[in-house]
């Protein structure tokens, strides 16, 4: 637990979450727990084909069949909405939520059909009749990239969507000055945040008000703002509901291509319309992969360790359509060389359709494949030169007196203490007994190892990655709002303007506004506006609440405060500092007597207009919009641009056994140092930190959506996508530290991406370590026990 | 499509109802009864979601159907708490280690753990990982979780619990 930061009341402390208590009776408040009279219901019809030309499509008998009100298809979309939003400039790359004319996935959405209940319109598509004629598909990604490879998006000319070079510093120079060079390919198959809640969404158009009503399972920036464009209606036209609980996110539930498809249904029938996913559509076409990635890296270095430069080109399959999916290959140039020392830069970042279910956001939006390959490299080089793996983080890891630091790419970290984070990691997890431990089991003949893994996460959601990879795209605000009231009473709510899907934001804004007024949190009651009462927002992505609605709430709270001290400064005819604020009563500070208690000074504000300065409006209420800390700024010409404000970092020191005959990895002991600074709730961090190494032991041993070549995708359901169980996912121990950030409120940086960022690296590095005394060596994530029993047995071959 | 008779008692009251021989038991909480707080994750047995207690024991609703349960006395979340306002110890305990985030498993698990803790008042870990390893939860890495079954049961257990035990947790 962490230790109570000096100078908070609430900050800092262990505090129950506010929103708990309705899960724990059953009373969430999910979207497929919200029905609507005369609701309406969608069954899909996907494609057999990874690629096929839709020849005909003949829905008589299904809509002959009781219940079926409609069955729509991909031209009647294409028809009546724009496509969905590209964030790539990619004009011949057209996206609808029902194919048009062609298949692109096996899995891809072809007709839509509507019932009275979910189980008649599913009898029903299965009599809808589609003529498909195949076409030649390429699920490889490089393969999709050599000459004569059939094309996915034909319009548009190749399967290339994106592809440039950046160089940050002296790259040849110092490759050319290093004593040592290592090439290596660190592969990231894909995986994704597979939340247990699938998507959904419900939405009823209500003809009179011209308004479209949208509940959905949602977190997505500018969701309610892309629908409206998409469905051709003005902003104000839609309302999204963020009052719903979202069953799980970690960045994958974006779900415009169910929001269009279900907002134009319920407009075309005049009737609510609820589209919820079953596994099988979630997992195949739900358009929710993660990223897969191939990485080429090369890093020059020293014989005592130092890295002086690297060159990385990074490869990313995604899929058959490309959305905001390509900024994954983006958002790491903000921590491009990790928490290292690195001083040139070469980053190639190549985007490439195939014919596989597109790719969606997942939880650091591409940094956690980032860091498993840098990580492999550190590795590596301590195999090279024969050194000690945490000598050679030891050498490189920025030293604390370095902060601020830039790195080449042109983003700046704003603090830390790395080398202390590492110790206290190893530490707790009592190095030296672990390599006794290890050297043990090896000499009984076990297959043992230790990992390590240091890494970043960069925090604050900046978007600095859109204008970046696409120059038409001038993004350089991602601001977050919060707004604050007290009534007549004296009760606070505050309003944030988006949904939630388990980060505890309700409590975050409590604790928060609790802590500037000196009000009880568990007084303060936390809405979720809609989003035509909400102020801009930008959702929870990119680890930025904290930051970015934990700094909103307390600059409205303060300017609250400063409105109290007004009226109090007014009464007493002092200034305002000579007045002492205490637990929302004000008194003189000199005169203590003269003092005016929190109901007094409320009253005033709501009820005697006549007794508040001049000026100043009646009642209590602020609002503020929060920029992102060194926002602001658009990419120079060689690419460089201030990404995240904030950086976290953390050190894993796992402990793995691998079975000979099943290649099962056992994870044995599992310790991570954190540094988010401030923890505004440190149960929640740790929640989400511990969350974040389960999801990251899922993808570096057990997760991995695999098509065969007749682009199908195998792993469709739960008995094939394999979710880390209890049984997987050790006792996990995480140190805190904390090194405050001096660009936020409170010091706090973010931590929703924690955990993940390194443990899929951490884990790699204890099997490789267990491999090493067989000269072997994997950097292709996940490592099935399949894989590591064949990388065994084809050894066992060779030997 | 065939439609039966059913009788069964949820949460102690019981319900009589005429349902169609293909409706699964977890749409017939949710959709008839109207007892949403069971969910539905994976519709094939794996996820444990849907999780209810029959006749005492943990089952998936999802896998059975609703005219399975004929003669049955079914438990679900909202059947957990001892009253409306309040909660049980059991889930006092997950509130106060944080043994949810988005609270979507959260019934699955409560009923896994319940049905633990009716069979054995003093679990190790082990015991515990093995009770809720048939419910996925994707959020908290299971940590607090063990932590909330292991403090529920000493709270039961009439173990005194100190306020340093529990905010250690």
């Amino acid at each position: 637990m962490a230790a109570e930061a000096p100078g908070f009341r609430y900050i800092a402390r262990h505090r129950r979450a506010r929103e708990h208590r309705r899960f724990l009776v059953g009373g969430g408040r999910f979207v497929a727990d919200l029905a609507l009279p005369g609701m309406l219901h969608v069954a899909l019809v996907a494609s057999p084909y990874p690629q096929a030309r839709i020849a005909r499509i003949d829905a008589t008998a299904a809509l002959a069949m009781p219940g079926i009100r409609a069955v729509v298809v991909g031209s009647d979309l294409a028809q009546a909405t724009e496509p969905l939003m590209s964030g790539l400039d990619l004009p011949k790359v057209l996206r609808y939520p029902l194919a048009v004319g062609r298949a692109r996935y096996a899995g891809e959405w072809v007709a839509a059909v509507v019932g009275e209940s979910r189980a008649l319109a599913e009898d029903a598509a299965e009599h809808v009749e589609v003529e498909y004629e195949p076409l030649p598909h390429v699920v490889d990604p490089e393969a999709a990239l050599a000459a004569g490879a059939p094309l996915v998006h034909p319009e548009h000319g190749s399967n290339l969507l994106y592809r440039r070079r950046f160089v940050w510093g002296p790259v040849e120079a110092d490759f050319a000055a290093a004593a040592h060079r290592i090439a290596y390919r660190a592969r990231w198959h894909r995986s994704a945040t597979v939340p247990i809640e699938t998507f959904g969404v419900l939405a009823r158009w209500d003809a009179a008000a011209r308004l479209l009503d949208v509940w959905a399972s949602i977190q997505m920036p500018k969701f309610p703002d892309q629908l409206a464009r998409a469905l051709r209606l003005p902003g104000n036209g839609v309302r999204t509901h963020f009052d719903v609980d979202v069953g799980g996110s970690y960045g994958g539930k974006r779900g415009l291509k169910h929001g269009v498809l279900v907002g134009y249904l319920s407009r075309r029938l005049g009737a609510p319309v609820r589209l919820i996913e079953d596994r099988l559509e979630n997992l195949r076409g739900g358009d929710a992969h993660g990223p897969d990635r191939i990485f080429d890296v090369e890093m020059a270095f020293d014989g005592d360790g130092t890295v002086r430069s690297m060159t990385m080109r990074a490869l990313d399959d995604v899929g058959a359509y490309a959305g905001r999916a390509p900024f994954q290959l983006g958002k790491p140039v903000g921590a491009i060389v990790g928490p290292y020392r690195i001083a040139s830069v070469a980053y190639e970042p190549i985007s490439v359709t195939t014919n596989k279910t597109p790719e969606e956001a997942v939880r650091g939006f591409g940094q956690s494949p980032t860091n498993f390959a840098i990580e492999t490299g550190i590795d590596l080089i301590a195999r090279r030169l024969g050194m000690d793996r945490v000598a050679v983080r030891r050498r490189n890891l920025i030293r604390r007196d370095e902060f601020p630091y830039r790195i080449p790419s042109g983003s700046t970290y704003d603090s830390g203490d790395y080398h202390a984070v590492l110790d206290k990691a190893l530490a707790a997890a009592d190095h030296d007994a672990l390599v006794r431990r290890r050297d043990r089991a090896r000499a009984e003949g076990r297959l043992a190892g230790i990992g390590i893994a240091c890494c970043l996460e960069p925090s604050g959601g900046n978007s600095s990655f859109e204008p970046l990879l696409n120059p038409k795209n001038e993004t350089t605000t991602w601001m977050e709002s919060c707004q604050v009231k007290i009534d007549l009473g004296g009760a606070i709510v505050a309003a944030m303007g988006t949904s939630s899907a388990g980060q505890g934001h309700e409590t975050l804004v409590a604790t928060v506004v609790g802590e500037i007024l000196e009000r009880d949190p568990d007084t303060v009651r936390v809405v979720h506006a809609d989003s035509l009462w909400a102020l801009p927002s930008n959702s929870p992505v990119g680890s930025r609440m904290a930051i970015m609605l934990g700094g909103a709430a307390a600059s409205a709270s303060r300017k609250l405060k400063a409105s109290l001290m007004a009226i109090a400064a007014h009464q007493f005819d002092v200034a305002s500092d000579a007045l002492v604020y205490r637990g929302g009563d004000i008194a003189v500070a000199v005169d203590p007597g003269r003092r005016l208690a929190w109901a007094d000074l409320v009253e005033i504000a709501h009820r005697k207009f006549h007794l508040l300065p001049p000026g100043m409006e009646p009642g209590l209420q602020a609002m503020h919009v929060e920029e992102v800390p060194g926002g602001g700024t658009l990419p120079d010409a060689d690419g460089r641009v201030p990404m995240y404000p904030c950086y976290a970092f953390e050190a894993h020191v796992v402990y793995a056994e691998l079975d000979r005959v099943t290649g099962q990895t056992r994870l044995l002991n599992y310790v991570c140092g954190h540094d988010c600074g401030v923890m505004i709730n440190p149960d929640i961090v740790h929640g989400m930190t511990y969350g974040g190494i389960a999801h990251g032991i899922g993808a570096a041993l057990y997760e991995r959506f695999a098509y065969d070549a007749n682009g199908q995708l195998v792993s469709g359901s739960f008995m094939d996508y394999l979710l880390p169980s209890s049984h997987e996912v050790p006792a996990i121990t995480i140190v805190d530290h904390c090194t405050p950030s001096p660009l936020t409120s409170f010091g706090q940086k973010g931590s929703g991406e924690a955990g993940y960022l390194g443990a899929p690296a951490a884990v790699a590095s204890a099997v490789n370590d267990a491999l090493e005394p067989l000269g072997l060596h994997i950097a292709e994530l996940p490592m099935t026990p399949l894989a590591i029993g064949d990388l065994l047995a084809r050894s066992e071959e060779g030997a | 499509m065939s439609q039966h008779e059913l009788t069964v008692t949820v949460n102690g009251v019981c319900r009589r109802a005429r349902v169609a021989a293909r409706l699964t038991l977890v749409d017939f909480l949710r959709d008839e009864l109207h007892l949403t707080g069971t969910h539905v994750g994976c519709e094939h047995g794996v996820c444990g979601a849907c999780s209810v207690l029959l006749d005492g024991r943990p089952v998936r609703s999802c896998l059975l159907f609703a005219v399975q349960a004929e003669g049955a006395a079914i438990v679900t979340i909202e059947g957990l708490s001892p009253d409306p306002e309040g909660l049980g110890i059991l889930q006092d305990s997950f509130w106060e280690t944080h043994a949810q985030q988005c609270g979507y498993c959260t019934p699955g698990m409560l009923i896994a753990a319940h049905a633990l803790l009716q069979r054995n008042a003093d679990p190790s870990e082990a015991e515990i990982r093995d009770a809720i390893s048939g419910n996925l939860c994707r959020c908290t890495g299971y940590q607090q979780i063990v932590e909330a079954v292991a403090l529920a049961a000493r709270r039961l257990r009439g173990v005194n619990v100190t306020e340093a035990d529990e905010h250690g947790g």
